[in-house]
């Protein structure tokens, strides 16, 4: 198989990655001190996705890789919504 | 002359495998989690008062720093700067510490107070706050286990390094160990809000 090398990524384009992520959650701290009633967790989980999406892009060179990559994650998030849908069917219509 | 058989792509993808089963592992816990907000939502929101803030915050901060580091090291190997790489996992390392004793403290403070699993403290409070506080003892337990294994193979990784083991030519081994870094990051970033921040 031919090694095909990734280019190394620039310095600046992690530090901007760490800033973005600082300011995230410098956000979810803010939020979660302002009452919302159970928006309150769906904010803190939004944030917490979109920080996790930059940390598998850029920090994990998601972004670099191949496909199959992706599809393994993607196939990773299919298993736990049925694993998270199949577990709240059972717990709230008991 | 004998030929090397190498794939550092399925290598990488090894590690990747690894790392979606970790996820599972972790997302166990926190469907239990999630049941169990739903069912005892005030006496977690009376659990995740008492957790300290700001200590929970410095380490948020020094865990993204540390991806940082771990994420520049990569880049300095590739660019075969290998004084910065070693500099950059060495940072890493040391950050790893700091999340650990600050944990240390964390926990020993907590202690102090009475709240530990299975105390009488936390069986008086009730069974919201019981169950708050044991899934936040073996979630915060199990990624504390994996900042100390993540740390320590990134010390390895530095002594390889430096011993030239690991060249710019070569790196899948300081490659992975930097994806299994940004894993344990990954799992602080939701356990952190959802541990935390809750009212």
């Amino acid at each position: 198989m031919s090694e095909h090398k990734h280019e190394p990524v620039p310095y600046r384009t992690f530090i901007l990655i760490w800033i973005a992520l600082l300011a995230l959650t410098a956000i979810t701290i803010a939020v979660s001190r302002v009452h919302l009633g159970p928006l309150n967790v769906w904010v803190a989980l939004g944030v917490a996705t979109l920080k996790s999406s930059l940390v598998l892009f850029f920090f994990m060179h998601l972004k670099q890789e191949t496909r199959l990559f992706r599809l393994g994650l993607l196939v990773l998030l299919v298993i736990l919504a049925i694993f998270i849908g199949m577990t709240f069917i059972d717990t709230l219509y008991r | 002359m004998s030929i090397e058989h190498r794939d550092d792509t399925g290598d990488r993808f090894g590690m990747w495998l690894f790392l979606y089963t970790e996820v599972i592992l972790f997302s166990g816990l926190f469907i239990l989690y999630a049941v169990s907000l739903s069912r005892f939502p005030g006496d977690f929101a009376q659990g995740s008062h008492q957790l300290n803030i700001y200590l929970g915050s410095i380490n948020t901060i020094v865990l993204l720093t540390s991806s940082l580091t771990i994420a520049l090291a990569v880049s300095a190997i590739q660019m075969n700067r290998i004084r910065q790489c070693l500099t950059l996992c060495g940072v890493t390392v040391v950050l790893a510490l700091v999340f650990l004793v600050n944990k240390y403290f964390e926990w020993s403070a907590e202690i102090s107070h009475g709240i530990y699993p299975g105390s009488q403290h936390l069986a008086e409070m009730g069974a919201g706050v019981s169950a708050f506080f044991n899934l936040y003892y073996f979630t915060a337990g199990l990624h504390g286990l994996h900042v100390l294994i993540g740390g320590s193979l990134i010390g390895v990784v530095a002594v390889l390094t430096a011993r030239g083991k690991i060249t710019s030519e070569r790196y899948t081994l300081l490659e992975n160990s930097a994806l299994f870094w940004h894993l344990v990051d990954l799992v602080w970033i939701f356990l952190f809000p959802l541990y935390y921040l809750i009212l």
